[in-house]
């Protein structure tokens, strides 16, 4: 099974199945969705057997496969994953089905699950890109389905929403673009044949170091678009609200690491020294938006911009882990990430869920929910609690370490991003009060609790909360090889050494305890 | 024996589990006693640990148990893993027992509530948090405790979430306990960055209460300080004490447990954990301690003086007593803080539970100035009371005597100052428990008489009957035998209490023996004489009888007329104030932030460089005329101004 084109098969087979659909007479249409879940439920088993055949020892690119594609140009069909990419692989094959699953299309499923089938392949194909190319590629790609899916099956104000969220992508890709190519031509004019290829241009480290931090600040503009960051990130309260709730799923689960797994990628190995050279702005910009965020958050009318507004918040502590450059920050950042994936695309699916039963989003509308539909409030309390990171749900575990990490390099940077601690509960349960709580009028007491389906929906998502809480070694472990490498790769190429914490002698070994 | 340990926290979790599955099925009250067993279980294991451990030699008294590796990134090495020693056995034991006793009163108080099942399991999910608190062998577990009991006061307090002031009051409670979170977290951050290691002992000595010698001053100061905030929110001291009077508005069972026996506490717990640092920081930051508890004691203890609400009394009390914790924590007596902590539980809990006895029998009345007389209608209830009355009074023998006689000796050697802080509000307390129980107890029954309109004029959030439930009047009843068993036991707990310490004679001093092994090295030695000892007693129970006394001649014989100032009433409107401030003024910034930052701001300017795109757009079309000439000319005259620009840039 070696030689077996995992990754290739991930990213072609959604592909096959958008053209099966697209080739479907149009009399079948009860064929759409089984066809589509079909295949993404097959992309999910492979990913979960991916996930078991993942050599924890091994911090380097596992299941890669190489083909030259512009030979001319040295660009090639370059996949591979190592610890970083794997969950966030997962992350979206995971997620996909469950956001097919449970939001049916008011219209046109078709086009509609075509669409999200060709997302699927772009998420899947940035997160395992080693070529700057393909990269570029598929990065772009994904803008495509997204604009339709908003544009298409979005609420009222969805074609500005759109046309928002792609200029301001296409605006910050326009910078990359160049970066890319300047980055190959650099790397060439250093000496080498010219190719595209992240490893061998992120291992040479032959451009010069002025050029290198202009080439990474013309990422990095795209990649903060993405994320997105203060003060580029009103892009994502308007598209998140108009898309339908699929689409506000996977944009807030998927779509926004592209930014922060850009970052890791293409930011520290690519640019080491550079990156190091722009931390304190990057941090700088991830404590602002974490603050910044919770705080607009607070006074959001309408349920759905509040948690687009959380979103700001939470990818600020992703940014904030990734260049304290601390191996726990780094970590929990990459843990974060899948974090937040699982809680935020629960969120939008549950108020989805409300705003399919009750037509409005607006928190002074809403009143008193827990009454008629307990499970969807106990739901809702779950995830909540996860998103305000309290300990034995996931959330906490990607917060502290991305915390703990960054104090030991950026102390009070990390004094006032913990503080989003504090803000992250006041929006949350002061929102749960006005929603849940209180007597519900009569509009509000007859909304139908959540049916089983939509149980279903949901509970492996709880599931993955729950356990990541309380036992994420087992991805933790995975995870960190990578980081390791990645930090050490950072170390080498610049004048940055992580700090040593404490001075207690570690003797430690297993089964020293009782 | 020892390794029944985790059975400890684990019934409780097992319970809420099953009660997440089965409660609705199982219903009242099969949810009640599966909830109550369960507990009970982890008090009968909590003895077995108790036992285990009190059969090894005092050196031998800290035994670690590792459960799995839970945040293993780098050079963090963190563990589920207990600390089993003198410290977390004498909490367990209180809590688990307290809190049974708890359990089985709820069965009774919460009879007929369409959430009873729902009740029980918060009520264990709460039991489990608690003990993974005191338990934890580090610092982060030990904070998802402190966490986990937050979130489910959270859940308990806004229990009957119909009712809009409950809701506020357990968000408030949550947010609140989350500023001092911060601090907490923090100070975690700071051990791990200068020492390596999150927990408190280890097997190899790595455990950073073990090094923190090798802390500089300042940075043993920063965490000290760091934690203090953590346990102020927890424990609702000075400035963050306003959650807990509003955390009143949970079912009363809720407040005897949590905001009498355990969560509360968590804080001291907390402060005499990690003593060694306290020890190690500058001096004035067990000062800073100790006035922070003498000025949240006395502020409190005024403020009791005022309340109608028989719960409110008892919430500002609770305050009051946990000041005099930190007091002790301050003073460095750290077995007398401990000591305070086991006979509060008892006779708080007791007291919070005949109240909530008393608001069951007088039907979800709770405004004291319509009870009265209440000793003839339910007579178990008053004795027990009563019982709880005289031990938080200090009169000996009862528990509380003991305890607090403890506190003010400490507090006496280290600063004359807090001593007389601390007499002051020995006190105000006795004053005020006698006028409670004066007004609730005896006199003329009152529950027919119509009150003054002003009635809700002290509290922020205005008070709603237990039940949520419309005040309806008959004569009061007597609660049923579930309620009655737990108010008995507590009551004989609350006498003889003070057993586990007695002063004096060194052989009796238990408590102290018990937890010499963890608190010793920073333990204040008194220097006072027996004599010294015994004056100082005198003049506090003589302070317990003067309270007792003004309050009789105020509220039994009428002859003084009652001081009630509305300002204490509003607790010198400092919640109303930070109220305004905090929430009102942070929802004003918030919301500036929104619509002039945000939406005129950034997003203006997005719009504005969109529109200008547009029109100029619009401008460049018409220069597409769509005429060959119009081209030509433009390329001619370009080819001009391009030849021109090389000619002067050459010099020509």
């Amino acid at each position: 099974m070696a030689d077996f084109p995992l990754l290739t098969t991930l990213i072609l087979l959604p592909v096959l199945g958008a053209a099966v659909i697209a080739l479907l007479p149009r009399g079948r249409g009860e064929l759409v969705r089984p066809v589509g879940i079909t295949v993404m439920t097959a992309v999910a088993g492979m990913s979960a057997w991916m996930l078991t055949q993942f050599d924890l020892h091994d911090a380097g690119f596992q299941f890669t496969s190489l083909h030259p594609w512009i030979k001319d140009v040295g660009i090639s069909w370059h996949l591979g994953i190592d610890g970083i990419s794997l969950f966030l692989v997962v992350l979206t094959a995971v997620l996909f089905p469950i956001a097919l699953l449970g939001v049916v299309p008011h219209h046109d499923a078709k086009s509609y699950t075509a669409w999200l089938l060709l997302l699927e392949a772009g998420c899947i194909g940035v997160f395992c890109a080693l070529d700057l190319f393909l990269f570029f590629v598929f990065f772009e790609i994904v803008l495509v389905p997204m604009y339709f899916l908003i544009g298409g099956w979005g609420y009222g104000e969805r074609i500005y929403a759109a046309t928002k969220f792609f200029i301001f992508t296409m605006a910050g890709s326009a910078f990359m673009l160049v970066g890319v190519v300047a980055t190959a031509w650099l790397h060439h004019r250093a000496g080498h044949p010219l190719t595209f290829d992240l490893v061998q241009i992120g291992e040479a480290q032959d451009i010069a170091t002025n050029s290198a931090r202009w080439l990474f600040v013309s990422f990095a503009v795209a990649f903060a678009v993405k994320v997105p960051l203060f003060p580029v990130h009103t892009w994502l309260p308007d598209a998140h609200t108009q898309a339908p709730t699929a689409g506000s799923v996977i944009l807030a689960g998927v779509m926004l690491k592209l930014g922060t797994y850009g970052f890791l990628r293409f930011g520290l190995y690519l640019f080491p020294e550079a990156a190091v050279w722009a931390a304190p702005a990057m941090v700088t910009l991830g404590v602002v938006g974490i603050v910044y965020g919770a705080i607009v958050a607070a006074v959001q009318k309408d349920l759905k911009r509040l948690v687009a507004y959380s979103s700001v918040a939470h990818l600020g502590f992703i940014v904030l882990g990734t260049f304290a450059l601390t191996t726990q920050g780094l970590t929990g950042g990459v843990l974060q990430m899948v974090n937040h994936g699982i809680s935020t695309g629960a969120l939008f699916l549950l108020v989805g869920m409300i705003y399919d039963r009750r037509h409005t989003r607006m928190i002074a509308e809403l009143k008193g929910l827990q009454r008629p539909a307990p499970v969807l409030a106990g739901v809702f309390t779950v995830v909540m609690l996860s998103s305000i990171g309290l300990p034995v749900l996931n959330g906490f575990v990607g917060e502290y370490l991305i915390l703990i990490g960054s104090f030991v390099t950026r102390r009070w940077w990390t004094v006032v991003a913990a503080t989003g601690v504090i803000l992250a509960a006041v929006y949350l349960l002061w929102a749960y009060q006005r929603v849940f709580h209180g007597t519900p009028d009569e509009a509000n007491a007859s909304m139908p609790d959540m049916v089983w389906s939509e149980r279903l929906v949901m509970a492996p998502l709880l599931a993955a909360i729950v356990f990541l809480g309380v036992y994420p070694k087992p991805v933790l472990d995975r995870i960190e090889p990578a980081v390791d490498r990645l930090v050490a790769h950072v170390e080498q190429h610049s004048d940055f050494h992580q700090p040593v914490t404490g001075r207690i002698p570690q003797a430690r070994a297993a089964g020293e305890h009782e | 024996m020892l390794s029944a340990v985790w059975l400890i926290p684990a019934l409780p979790l097992a319970g809420a589990v099953l009660l997440l599955l089965f409660g609705r099925r199982l219903g009242e009250p099969w949810a009640g006693w599966l909830a109550t067993l369960m507990v009970a279980g982890s008090f009968a294991a909590s003895v077995v640990t108790y036992l285990g451990l009190a059969d090894r030699s005092g050196d031998d008294r800290r035994v670690l148990f590792r459960l799995w590796e839970w945040l293993p990134v780098g050079s963090l090495h963190l563990d589920v893993g207990f600390l089993v020693d003198p410290l977390s056995v004498t909490m367990i034991l209180f809590v688990t027992g307290v809190g049974a006793l708890i359990h089985l009163y709820s069965v009774g108080y919460m009879h007929g509530d369409p959430g009873f099942h729902r009740f029980f399991l918060y009520l264990n999910l709460f039991a489990f948090s608690m003990l993974m608190l005191v338990l934890g062998d580090n610092l982060v577990v030990t904070f998802l405790g402190w966490e986990g009991v937050g979130a489910c006061s959270y859940l308990l307090i806004s229990f009957w979430f119909d009712k809009m002031p409950n809701a506020v009051a357990g968000k408030k409670a949550f947010v609140t306990n989350r500023v001092g979170d911060w601090g907490y977290m923090l100070g975690t951050f700071l051990v791990f960055s200068s020492l390596g290691s999150l927990t408190y002992y280890a097997k190899d000595g790595s455990g950073f209460l073990e090094h923190v010698d090798s802390l500089p001053m300042v940075t043993a100061t920063g965490i000290a300080l760091l934690l203090f905030v953590g346990a102020c929110g927890k424990s609702a001291q000075l400035p963050l004490y306003v959650w807990l009077p509003d955390a009143m508005a949970g079912p009363t069972p809720v407040s005897a447990l949590i905001h009498a026996a355990t969560m509360v506490t968590s804080g001291v717990y907390l402060m005499v954990r990690v003593s060694p640092v306290l020890g190690a920081a500058h001096a004035w930051v067990p000062d800073l301690i100790a006035w922070v508890g003498a000025a949240t004691a006395l502020f409190a203890a005024t403020v009791a003086v005022s309340q109608r609400d028989i719960k409110k009394v008892l919430a500002y009390s609770t305050v009051s007593q946990l000041g005099y914790m930190f007091l002790a924590v301050g003073s460095g007596a750290y077995v007398a803080a401990i000591f305070h902590m086991v006979t509060h539980a008892f006779f708080k809990a007791l007291l919070f539970l005949g109240s909530g006895s008393v608001i069951h029998g007088m039907h979800d009345e709770q405004d004291m100035r319509r009870m009265g007389a209440l000793r003839k209608f339910m007579p178990i209830t008053a004795a027990t009371f009563i019982i709880g009355w005289l031990a938080i009074a200090g009169v000996p023998p009862f528990a509380g005597f003991w305890s607090k006689d403890e506190i003010l000796l400490n507090a006496w050697e280290t600063n004359k100052a807090l001593w007389f802080i601390g007499l002051v509000t020995a006190l105000l307390t006795a004053y005020y428990m006698s006028r409670q129980v004066f007004m609730v107890f005896f006199g003329s029954p009152r529950w027919n008489d119509p009150i003054e309109a002003d009635d809700a004029a002290g509290s922020v959030v205005d008070m709603v009957g237990d039940h949520g439930g419309s005040v309806a009047h008959g004569d009061p009843h007597e609660a049923p035998w579930t309620m009655l068993t737990p108010l008995v036991v507590l009551a004989g707990l609350a006498l003889v209490g003070g057993a586990v310490n007695l002063p004096v004679v060194n052989r009796f001093e238990f408590l102290a023996h018990w937890l010499e092994p963890v608190v010793g090295h920073g333990e204040h030695h008194g220097t006072s004489t027996t004599g010294t000892k015994i004056t100082l007693a005198v003049i506090a129970t003589i302070a317990g009888l003067v309270g007792i006394a003004v309050a009789v001649a105020v509220y039994v014989q009428r002859r003084i007329k009652a001081v009630e100032p509305d300002i204490l009433l509003r607790a010198y409107d400092y919640d109303r104030v930070l109220a305004k401030v905090v929430g009102r003024g942070g929802e004003d910034v918030a919301e500036l932030t929104a619509t002039v930052i945000d939406k005129g701001g950034i997003d203006g300017i997005v719009n504005g460089v969109g529109s200008l795109v547009q029109a100029a757009g619009q401008r460049l079309r018409t220069v597409q005329t769509g005429y060959v000439r119009n081209y030509a000319l433009g390329i001619a005259g370009g080819a001009v101004v391009t030849l021109a620009w090389f000619l002067l840039r050459t010099g020509f």
